[in-house]
C-alpha cells in the first residue's frame, strides 16, 4: 500500500489527569509529560481547593496536595504554569464548585504571561449537579450552584470563545453504579437543566444561545463491556443531536455535535493482580475510538496502579503510551465509521435510546434533574444499581479476573521494591504549603483584598455575573478559602441526600448473607442489644460509593447503621459514635489522608471518653500504611482487594465479639 | 474471659448523678443500658430509672413529639427548631425513630444526617432508634430513654414517621404532639377524618413557600378540625412554616411553649405523665400476657388508676403487676 494515498484523521487530545504535592512539583510533572508527547494538560486539584478551603483550614488537615495540586492563590497558579505558554496550551481543569474561581485565576495568570484571554483553550468541568450524586465536592445548594455554572458559561461564550465552559459528566455516574441507560438519561437531563437555566437567565440572545449549546461538552466513562459502551457513545451522539435540534432549535449541525472527553473506567480497576488493569484500560479505550462518528475529542487514561495509590511519572507515561500506540501505530484513524450499517449495533443503539428516553421522561415528570437530586430520587436509583453490581461480583455472575475467579497469582514484580509500585507524597508538603500561604498573605494589600471581596459579594447578591469580580479578586491576591467563604455567607452550604435510606428490601438472600445475619443477631443478643455500626467519611473526600455500599450491606446483614454522609470532622465522628452507642466505627477514606484522619479521630475519641469503641477502615490504603494503622490499634484495614462484602461483615462481627470479650462463635 | 465492656464501668448511682449533670458519656452509657435486654442489665436499668424518675416525671423537660407522613420536611423543621431552642439558651435531647427492615432486623438510621445541622454544638444530644419490628409502633425502650433524657435536658424531642399506630404511640409519651402536614396532599385531611388527627396538639403545614396550595391546606385542616382537643382546655392551632426559608419557626417554638405552660398552669402535667407511665406498663403486660392478662388484673382502666395513685417507679410497678400474673418473683425482659 502506498502511504501517500492514506488519509489519516487527526488524533484526539492526549492527556493524563495529574497534579500532586505542590504547584512546583506538578509543574515539573506537566513539563515532563508534555515533553513525552502529551498534547494537552489535565489538572487534578487537591480536595481543599475543590471544596473551597485554604490549605490551613482545619478541614484541610491531611488533605493538602494528596489527590491533586493545592492552589490557594494566584501565586500558586502562576507557579503551576511556569514556562508553559497558556496561549498555546489546551488545559482541562477538573474543578466544579470553585470552577469560576479557578478559571479566574487562570485568566489572571494568562494576562500576567501577556496572553489575551480570547485565545485561551481548554475546559472547566463545572458540572456541580453530578457532585451531589457522586464525588461530593459541592459547596452550595443546587440552585446557586446552577447559577454559578451558568455565569461561567455566559462569560466564556462572550469573552473566551474557544473555551469549553462545562463538561457535563456521566463519568462519575458510572463510578457511582449507573447502568448505560442511567448514564445517558442523567447526563442529558443535567445538560437540559443547565441549558434551560442559561436560556431562562435572560442574559443571552437567541443567536448567542445556539453558541452556548455548541460549547457544551461531555465527560464520559467507558467500562469494560466495550461493545455496549460503543453503542452508548453512538446513542449519546444521536440523542444530543435531536435534543439540540428539537428542544433548542439549533440548526447548524456543527453546534449539535456531541463533543466529549473520556477517562476510562477506574471503578473496574483492581488491586489484586493490578497488571490486568493494563488490558482493561486498552479495551475500554476501544469503546470511545472505534466509531469515527462517535469518537472522543480527548482521552485520559488512568494508570495501572490507581487502585493501589498515587501513580508515579513512569506509570503515567505508560498510560500515555497506550494512547500513542493506538493512534499512531494502528490503522484505526485511517477508515470511516467501522460500525455504520451493522444491524447488531443499530439494534442495540435503538434499544438504548428508547430506554434512555423513558428514564428522561421519568426525570422530567418528577420536576427535572435538580428536583430529582434534591429529592434523592437519582441517588437512590444509583445506589440500587451499584448494589446490584456488587451482588453480581459477590455471586460470581459478574466475573472479574483475579478478583472472583483465577485468584491464584505469581508474585508481581511490578509492586516489588521499596516504594511498592506507587508514588509517596512527602509528608512535609502540607506544612510547606501552609508556610507559603502565610507568607503570601502578609505580602498583599489587605485594602485591595477587602475591596475585591466586597465587589464579589455585591455581584453574588444582585445576580450579576460572578466572573469579572472573581478575576478582580484573583488579581488582588484573594485566596481560594476567602473567595468561597464570601459566597458561602450568601448562598449557604448544602448536604446532599445519601441515597442509602432505601426502604425496600434489598436482594439479600444468599446463603452467606443468611449465615452472617444469624451471627449479627446472635451477637446482638449476647451483648444485650442489636449491633450498631457507624459508617464515617472523615475529611473532604466525597467518594462515598464504598461507604454507601457498606451501609446498605450492613443493614441487610442486620446491623443498625448510623451514616451521616460525607465531609465530617473527626470531632463529629467521635461524637456521633458516642451518642449513638455504636459497637464499631467503620471509616472510609479514599483520598490518601488516612493516617492523619485516623490519628485525629483517635484523639477525639480519647478526649470524650469513648476510646473503647473499635475502629476499622476501608479505602485505597497502601500495604505499608495498613500495617502502620493496625500497629496503632485499628482492628482491620479493608482495601479494594476485599471485594467480598459478606466477608467484611463477618470480620466486623468477629471484631465486635473480640472487643467485648465474647468467645469466637465460628 | 471476663465481659468488661465499656457499658459497665460505673455504678448506677454514679451514672444517674452524672446523667443529671448532663455528662455526655454518662448519658450515652445510660441509653445503652436501657437498650440492653440481658437479665443482668435489667436490674441496673430499673435502678437507674428509679433514681432519675422522680425528677423527670414531675418536673423535667418539655417532651415534644414530631410526627407526620414521610417527605413533609419534619427533619428540616426539627433542625430549625433545635437551632431556635439553642438560640433561646435551651439544651435539647433528640430521639429519632427510623423504621427497621422486617427481613433482616437491620436499619439505616438516617435522621441524624437530616436533623443534625449543627453537630459541633454540645447543647444537643442525639440518639437514633430503629422501630425494631414493632410495626407501626414505637419500641419499648423509647419511654424509659425519654425519661433519662428528660432528666438532663430542657427539651426532649421525639421524631418519627407517622403511620397510624406510631402517631398514637407518640402521643402517649409526649406532653405536646405536633403533626406536620404536607401542602396539597389529601392524606392529612383523610387522617383527620379518620380521627387520627384528634391526637396532635399542634398542626403544622410545612413548606409554606409553596404558596396558595399551602394556605388552602391550612384552611382545609381548620375546617375539618374539631374545635377543642379531646384532652380539654386547648384549642388546636394550625401554623404555617417553611423550614427551607426559616419562616414560622419562632412562632412554632412559642406555640409549643404556650402549650406546655398551659399544662403546667392547669396542673395537668403530673397527671398526664403518670398516665403515660401506666400506658407503658399496660402495653408491656399486654405484649407478654395478652389482653387476657390485662383483664385478669381488672382491665386497663383499673390498672392505670392503681399505678397513678402510687409513687412512680416504672420497673418496680411493672414487676409487681407481673408477679400477680406469674406468681413468681423474677422478671424476664424479652
Amino acid at each position: 500500500m502506498n502511504n501517500e494515498t492514506i488519509q489519516r484523521d487527526r488524533p484526539w487530545l492526549m492527556r493524563t489527569y495529574s497534579g500532586h504535592s505542590s504547584a512546583r512539583a506538578s509543574n515539573e510533572l506537566y513539563r515532563t509529560n508534555l515533553s513525552r508527547g502529551q498534547t494537552g494538560l489535565s489538572v487534578a486539584f487537591d480536595l481543599p481547593t475543590q471544596t473551597g478551603y485554604d490549605s490551613d483550614h482545619p478541614l484541610a488537615r491531611g488533605e493538602v496536595g494528596k489527590v491533586g495540586v493545592p492552589i490557594d492563590h494566584i501565586g500558586d497558579m502562576e507557579t503551576l504554569f511556569d514556562e508553559i505558554p497558556l496561549g498555546e496550551m489546551n488545559t482541562s481543569m477538573t474543578i466544579n464548585a470553585t470552577a469560576p474561581w479557578l478559571l479566574a485565576l487562570y485568566v489572571a495568570v494568562a494576562e500576567r504571561q501577556g496572553v489575551d484571554p480570547v485565545s485561551l483553550q481548554g475546559t472547566t468541568q463545572n458540572d456541580v449537579l453530578k457532585e451531589y450524586l457522586s464525588r461530593g465536592t459541592y459547596i452550595f445548594p443546587p440552585s446557586p450552584s446552577v447559577r454559578l455554572t451558568t455565569d461561567l458559561i455566559l462569560y466564556t461564550v462572550e469573552h473566551i470563545p474557544k473555551w469549553n465552559p462545562t463538561n457535563i459528566c456521566s463519568y462519575h455516574l458510572q463510578e457511582a453504579g449507573a447502568t448505560p441507560t442511567q448514564e445517558l438519561a442523567y447526563a442529558l437531563s443535567s445538560a437540559i437543566a443547565i441549558l434551560d437555566a442559561v436560556r431562562d437567565s435572560g442574559q443571552v440572545s437567541a443567536d448567542r444561545f445556539h453558541d452556548v449549546v455548541g460549547r457544551i461538552s461531555f465527560f464520559v466513562n467507558a467500562g469494560i463491556r466495550f461493545v455496549e459502551e460503543t453503542c452508548k457513545m453512538r446513542a449519546f451522539v444521536q440523542l444530543w443531536d435531536e435534543l439540540a435540534g428539537e428542544r433548542y432549535g439549533v440548526e447548524d449541525p456543527k453546534k449539535r455535535r456531541f463533543r466529549y472527553g473520556v477517562q476510562v473506567n477506574s471503578l473496574g480497576l483492581t488491586e489484586s493482580q493490578p497488571e490486568n488493569n493494563v488490558q482493561r484500560i486498552v479495551l475500554e479505550m476501544l469503546a470511545v475510538t472505534l466509531s469515527k462518528n462517535a469518537r472522543a475529542r480527548a482521552i485520559q487514561l488512568p494508570a495501572w496502579n490507581e487502585a493501589l495509590g498515587l501513580p508515579r511519572p513512569w506509570d503515567q507515561q505508560w498510560a500515555l503510551r497506550m494512547q500513542q500506540v493506538l493512534a499512531l501505530e494502528t490503522d484505526i484513524l485511517e477508515y470511516g465509521d467501522l460500525l455504520d450499517g451493522s444491524p447488531v449495533i443499530e439494534a442495540k443503539v435503538t434499544d438504548m435510546i428508547a430506554s434512555a428516553r423513558q428514564e428522561m421522561l421519568e426525570i422530567d415528570s418528577r420536576g427535572g434533574m435538580v428536583a430529582c437530586i434534591e429529592s434523592g430520587y437519582v441517588k437512590r436509583e444509583l445506589v440500587e444499581s451499584h448494589t446490584r453490581r456488587m451482588l453480581g461480583i459477590e455471586s460470581g455472575e459478574l466475573p472479574i479476573v483475579g478478583v472472583n475467579c483465577f485468584k491464584e497469582s505469581a508474585q508481581s514484580p511490578l509492586t516489588a521494591g521499596d516504594e511498592s509500585g506507587i508514588l509517596h507524597v512527602d509528608s512535609t508538603v502540607e506544612s510547606e504549603q501552609i508556610a507559603s500561604l502565610k507568607a503570601f498573605r502578609t505580602n498583599r494589600s489587605e485594602i485591595n483584598v477587602a475591596d475585591a471581596l466586597k465587589a464579589l459579594r455585591a455581584a453574588a447578591k444582585h445576580g450579576e455575573n460572578i466572573m469579572p469580580p472573581s478575576i478582580a479578586c484573583a488579581k488582588a491576591g484573594v485566596t481560594t478559602g476567602e473567595w468561597s467563604e464570601e459566597l458561602r455567607q450568601i448562598f449557604g452550604e448544602y448536604r446532599a441526600p445519601t441515597g442509602v435510606d432505601i426502604n425496600r428490601a434489598q436482594q439479600g438472600s444468599s446463603d452467606a448473607l443468611e449465615l452472617t445475619r444469624a451471627r449479627v443477631q446472635r451477637t446482638g443478643e449476647e451483648l444485650g442489644r442489636p449491633l450498631r455500626l457507624l459508617i464515617g467519611k472523615p475529611g473532604l473526600d466525597g467518594h462515598s460509593n464504598g461507604a454507601e455500599q457498606i451501609a446498605v450491606k450492613g443493614r441487610d446483614a442486620g446491623f443498625e447503621i448510623v451514616y451521616e454522609g460525607i465531609r465530617l470532622t473527626p470531632a463529629q465522628i467521635a461524637r456521633a459514635a458516642q451518642e449513638e452507642g455504636v459497637h464499631l466505627i467503620g471509616l472510609s477514606v479514599l483520598s490518601g489522608s488516612h493516617l492523619e484522619l485516623v490519628e485525629a479521630i483517635h484523639l477525639e475519641l480519647t478526649a470524650i471518653g469513648a476510646s473503647h469503641i473499635p475502629i476499622v477502615i476501608g479505602g485505597i490504603i497502601p500495604e505499608d500504611d495498613a500495617k502502620l494503622l493496625v500497629k496503632k490499634g485499628l482492628k482491620a484495614v479493608f482495601t479494594p482487594k476485599d471485594s467480598d462484602m459478606n466477608d467484611i461483615m463477618d470480620r466486623m462481627v468477629d471484631i465486635i465479639r473480640e472487643t467485648n470479650g465474647l468467645e469466637p462463635d465460628v | 474471659m471476663p465481659s468488661l465492656s465499656a457499658d459497665s464501668r460505673r455504678g448506677v448511682e454514679e451514672l444517674a448523678a452524672s446523667v443529671q449533670r448532663g455528662e455526655r458519656s454518662a448519658l450515652a452509657e445510660a441509653l445503652n443500658l436501657l437498650d440492653d435486654r440481658r437479665d443482668s442489665a435489667r436490674e441496673r436499668s430499673a435502678k437507674l430509672v428509679h433514681l432519675l424518675q422522680g425528677n423527670a416525671l414531675d418536673l423535667g423537660a418539655h417532651i415534644i413529639g414530631m410526627t407526620g407522613p414521610p417527605g413533609v420536611g419534619k427533619s428540616s423543621l426539627g433542625a430549625c427548631l433545635i437551632s431556635e431552642w439553642r438560640r433561646r439558651g435551651m439544651t435539647v435531647g433528640v430521639l429519632a425513630v427510623d423504621p427497621s427492615s422486617p427481613l433482616s432486623g437491620g436499619a439505616l438510621l438516617g435522621d441524624r444526617l437530616r436533623l443534625h445541622s449543627n453537630s459541633d454544638d454540645r447543647g444537643v444530644f442525639f440518639r437514633s432508634l430503629s422501630s425494631r419490628g414493632h410495626y407501626g409502633g414505637l419500641s419499648a425502650e423509647v419511654w424509659p430513654m425519654c425519661q433519662v433524657m428528660a432528666s438532663a435536658f430542657d427539651v426532649v424531642m421525639i421524631e418519627t414517621v407517622g403511620v397510624g399506630q406510631r402517631e398514637i404511640d407518640i402521643s402517649r409519651m409526649c406532653d405536646t404532639t405536633c403533626f406536620v402536614a404536607q401542602p396539597g396532599s389529601g392524606d392529612s385531611i383523610q387522617s383527620l377524618k379518620a380521627g387520627i388527627l384528634e391526637v396532635p396538639h399542634i398542626l403544622v403545614v410545612n413548606k409554606s413557600d409553596m404558596g396558595a396550595i399551602a394556605t388552602r391546606t391550612a384552611s382545609e385542616l381548620a375546617g375539618a378540625l374539631t374545635s377543642e382537643h379531646p384532652d380539654g382546655a386547648w384549642r388546636v392551632p394550625i401554623l404555617s412554616t417553611s423550614a427551607t426559608q426559616g419562616k414560622g419557626i419562632s412562632e412554632l417554638a412559642d406555640c409549643l411553649k404556650v402549650h406546655f405552660q398551659n399544662l403546667l398552669q392547669n396542673k395537668l402535667l403530673k397527671h398526664r405523665r403518670r398516665g403515660y407511665q401506666a400506658h407503658w406498663i399496660v402495653s408491656r403486660l399486654r405484649e407478654e400476657f395478652g389482653s387476657h392478662g390485662v383483664e385478669r388484673l381488672g382491665g386497663e382502666a383499673a390498672i392505670a388508676e392503681q399505678i397513678q395513685s402510687e409513687t412512680p417507679d416504672l420497673y418496680s410497678q411493672y414487676d409487681a403487676l407481673r408477679r400477680q400474673l406469674t406468681g413468681c418473683g423474677t422478671t424476664n425482659k424479652s
